[in-house]
């Protein structure tokens, strides 16, 4: 028998999680449900998020122009159904965060304010200060703290989900503050674990986004979609990786070469004018803003630090009022880790890995192809970003599918059978058998997990950065097929049951090996050039071929088998990408 | 630089024990860089959590030289000779420097910490001036990370007393002009504000600027008053 059976369970307390928890509980009351985290709620990485949520609440505004904006900033990749649920619901979830007391900031009157963001064409960002996530993170926690019924299991840690092959019917997992190794019974499993930036050596993402959520999906036999459109963030600091918010240029920040000249000018996207221009300059889409800084690289016009090459942002002309006023976290940040003030220095910065467009693939109410997976956030691939996610657009997709998903999950799981306990027996101890050897037998590796991990960052920064071509992903995919062999007996020092961080390490690295095979695999397979995916062998964008989502799914080799899934185009037919003109 | 670490692995030690590392002394490293170093290329069996390392999680709270910090955002320059870590004060400790924060998390549910509203919901937001969110909003500004009941005589001593963080989140709410309720019930008790001894210490451990010093000696004023208005409940 199971320690715990629930109706539906969530992976994942970040943002999506928490929403689908509340929206089970108000769509079926009766249902249980039940949050398991690798760790507490208010920890997660939605945390971290800083400028804003973007929904259009304005006169000027129309949802067909935030549809436009998300859809040209994909490169036409979005699933444009989805883009169009999206863009509707959007506003109605920021709503019920502020009705749930989120402290979102405001006009003199006692609206909501909105700022603007790159690649929108109106002021629709919803921001509290810099600390949207933070807020809007907080908010959720502690409104599913009035829900008594949803249960939680805080620093539980999923690793393998019970199928027959076709349904879902619960998750195996370690209750890490004890070791225990238990299984939980459910009727639907909703996966919203966020992403996977740690697959890279330089990244915004905290620790903890190791992409666990897509390895669950990937090894239980739901595929992963377009996982090779990995964004980078234009502006983290050197060392750190930690991310300056777009807010910065939204309130009128400028990026600036070596030589204080304001280079995005030289790459198609507009002229330098005093006040931010909305969809020009610093108020690009980030792909186009990383890839011009490659370039500034390739042409000297950098500056050399003792962490990489850096251009520069630069604040000063907005003044100290300003930068506290809207954009307080950055100074903080500054202060701290760079040791510099913005209101009288400027800041380095260079383009950092910052989200995944991809994920497990799901339809528009997160259900993948596996009867009772549900995913939502960052780890599912709907697809609303496409080739390319504009900022400000990822909490509001966390709060619109994660309350879709949640909905839907409790629908399905109040009409749905009983999980299979013999299923849920039988893999349970296969696994406890699995993670006790893990744990236990591997005290005589040469190799430590942290260096196996370090030269799969390192391969994958070579491969599949911001530029790729076909004979470094050829040289990566061999390398991490080493790599898997390597992990698979790098030494484990602790043996001990209680909070064994080195156990989940092993394990958290095995997620990203998968991950990190599907980003290397789909992005040799597509040979054009979309968004944040750039290959100088295939410089071109080819609707002929690839206006198509890659599939990734899991071989009986344990290798990526790809195929390819058309785009849902409903009124907006494929063009060019304007910006600035 | 030496890291002197405080390590306890429930059924292996019998009771804590610290442990020396060296550490490279980079100037930008932070405390958790450090840990990380050992962690990566020392000593795989060291625990500890972290997550953002850019104060913003509160995962990564410590004692560090005997004061609570956040180790993220605290560095090997701020230190010279030997620094010690040790897990928060004021917690049972499962591991190393892992401690359990589940008593925290009970106390920060009892304060009712949502909005209260009563009716339907409407439309559109309700409106809040710029002016209604300066008066709570520092205190939504807490992320968890316990510092303050580390810091607190009397949380130390007394772990029903509700703390600091959880009477700052609770005045968080009150003041919110959108919400309806006063926490009262929980908040005008002896585990509530009438424990608290105003040492201030937890405004002085704050990494994030909040002042529930300042929430809990505010509150005191609010429920005196409340006691002595007729048709409410006297604290006992």
């Amino acid at each position: 028998m199971a320690a715990e059976e629930v109706d539906v369970l969530i992976v994942g307390g970040g943002g999506a999680g928490l929403r689908a928890a509340i929206a089970v509980a108000e769509a079926e009351p009766d249902a249980t449900v039940a949050i398991l985290s690798k760790v507490y709620p208010m920890r997660s990485h939605t945390v971290s998020a800083e400028g804003g949520a973007a929904a259009v609440i304005g006169l000027a505004d129309s949802l067909d122009e935030h549809a436009y904006d998300t859809i040209s900033g994909g490169d036409w990749l979005c699933d444009q159904d989805a883009v169009e649920a999206f863009v509707r619901e959007a506003p109605r979830e920021l709503i019920r965060l502020e009705h749930w007391g989120c402290p979102w900031s405001r006009e003199p009157d006692g609206r909501v304010a909105v700022r603007p963001f790159g690649g929108m064409k109106q002021l629709r960002t919803w921001y509290a200060a810099d600390k949207t996530g933070f807020h809007l993170l907080h908010t959720l926690f502690q409104t599913t703290l009035k829900h008594t019924e949803i249960k939680r299991f805080d620093e539980w840690y999923a690793t393998r989900l019970v199928t027959d092959g076709e349904r879902v019917h619960g998750v195996t997992a370690i209750d890490i503050r004890t070791g225990r190794i238990d299984t939980i019974a459910a009727r639907a499993v909703i996966l919203a674990t966020g992403g996977c930036g740690q697959v890279f050596p330089f990244t915004t993402n905290a620790a903890i986004k190791t992409g666990d959520g897509m390895a669950l999906a990937y090894r239980a036999g739901a595929p992963l979609k377009d996982m090779e459109f990995i964004q980078y963030h234009p502006t983290g600091l050197p060392f750190t990786g930690i991310l300056i918010t777009e807010a910065a240029r939204a309130e009128g920040g400028w990026l600036i070469n070596k030589d204080g000249y304001r280079y995005l000018q030289d790459y198609d996207l507009g002229v330098p004018t005093d006040t931010p221009k909305l969809r020009s300059m610093e108020l690009g889409p980030r792909d186009r803003l990383s890839q011009a800084f490659v370039h500034e690289m390739q042409r000297g016009r950098t500056v050399e630090t003792p962490y990489g090459q850096v251009t520069y942002l630069d604040l000063r002309h907005l003044g100290e009022a300003k930068i506290n006023a809207r954009i307080p976290f950055v100074r903080e940040l500054c202060l701290s880790y760079e040791k510099l003030d913005p209101v009288t220095d400027l800041i380095p910065v260079r383009p950092v890995v910052h989200y995944m467009m991809g994920g497990v693939h799901t339809g528009v109410d997160g259900e993948t192809p596996l009867q009772g997976l549900y995913a939502a956030g960052e780890t599912a691939c709907v697809s609303i970003n496409g080739a390319n996610r504009l900022g400000s657009n990822s909490l509001p997709e966390c709060l619109v599918f994660g309350a879709r998903a949640g909905a839907a999950a409790a629908r399905y799981a109040v009409q749905a059978a009983k999980p299979d306990q013999q299923a849920v027996r039988t893999q349970g101890a296969d696994e406890r058998r699995r993670l006790e050897q893990e744990r236990d037998g591997r005290d005589g590796g040469r190799e430590r997990i942290s260096e196996v991990r370090a030269l799969m960052r390192r391969t994958l920064e070579e491969s599949a950065g911001i530029y790729r071509d076909r004979d470094s992903l050829e040289k990566a995919a061999g390398t991490l097929a080493d790599l898997r062999e390597r992990a698979a007996v790098a030494r484990l020092e602790d043996r001990s049951a209680a909070f064994n961080t080195e156990l989940l390490a092993g394990l958290e690295l095995g997620s990203m090996l998968d991950v990190a095979e599907t980003i290397v695999a789909s992005a040799l397979n597509r040979e054009e050039s979309r968004g944040a995916h750039q290959r100088t062998d295939f410089p071109a964008r080819d609707d002929a071929a690839f206006l198509a989502h890659t599939l990734a799914h899991r071989g009986p080799d344990g290798t990526p088998r790809l195929s390819l899934l058309p785009v849902t185009i409903t009124r907006w037919p494929p063009g060019e990408r304007v910006y600035g003109r | 630089m030496i890291l002197r670490v405080n390590r306890y692995r429930p059924g292996v030690d019998d009771a804590p024990v610290f442990q020396d590392y060296e550490v490279p002394d980079r100037e930008d490293w932070a405390i958790l860089d450090a840990l990380t170093h050992i962690k990566d290329t020392v000593d795989g069996t060291l625990s500890f959590r972290w997550s953002c390392r850019m104060g913003i999680c509160g995962s990564c709270g410590m004692n560090v030289n005997g004061e609570p910090k956040l180790t993220c955002g605290t560095f090997l320059t701020d230190y010279s000779g030997p620094v010690t870590v040790e897990p928060l004060r004021g917690f049972p400790v499962i591991r190393d420097l892992v401690v359990d924060i589940d008593p925290f998390l009970a106390n920060l549910s009892k304060v009712s910490p949502w909005l209260v509203r009563e009716g339907e919901e409407p439309e559109t937001e309700f409106a809040q001036t710029p002016e209604q969110l300066e008066a709570y909003k520092q205190y939504s500004m807490c992320i968890n990370c316990m510092l303050c009941y580390s810091a607190c005589p009397v949380y130390v001593l007394d772990p029903d007393f509700l703390g600091p963080a959880a009477i700052a989140l609770a005045q968080r709410y009150n003041l919110d002009s959108r919400d309806m309720g006063d926490r009262f019930d929980v908040l005008s008790t002896e585990e509530g504000v009438w424990g608290c001894t105003f040492v201030g210490e937890c405004t002085s451990a704050c990494p994030k600027h909040v002042d529930p010093a300042e929430a809990i000696q505010r509150y005191k004023l609010t429920a005196a008053m409340r006691s002595v208005l007729p048709f409410t409940r006297r604290r006992p």
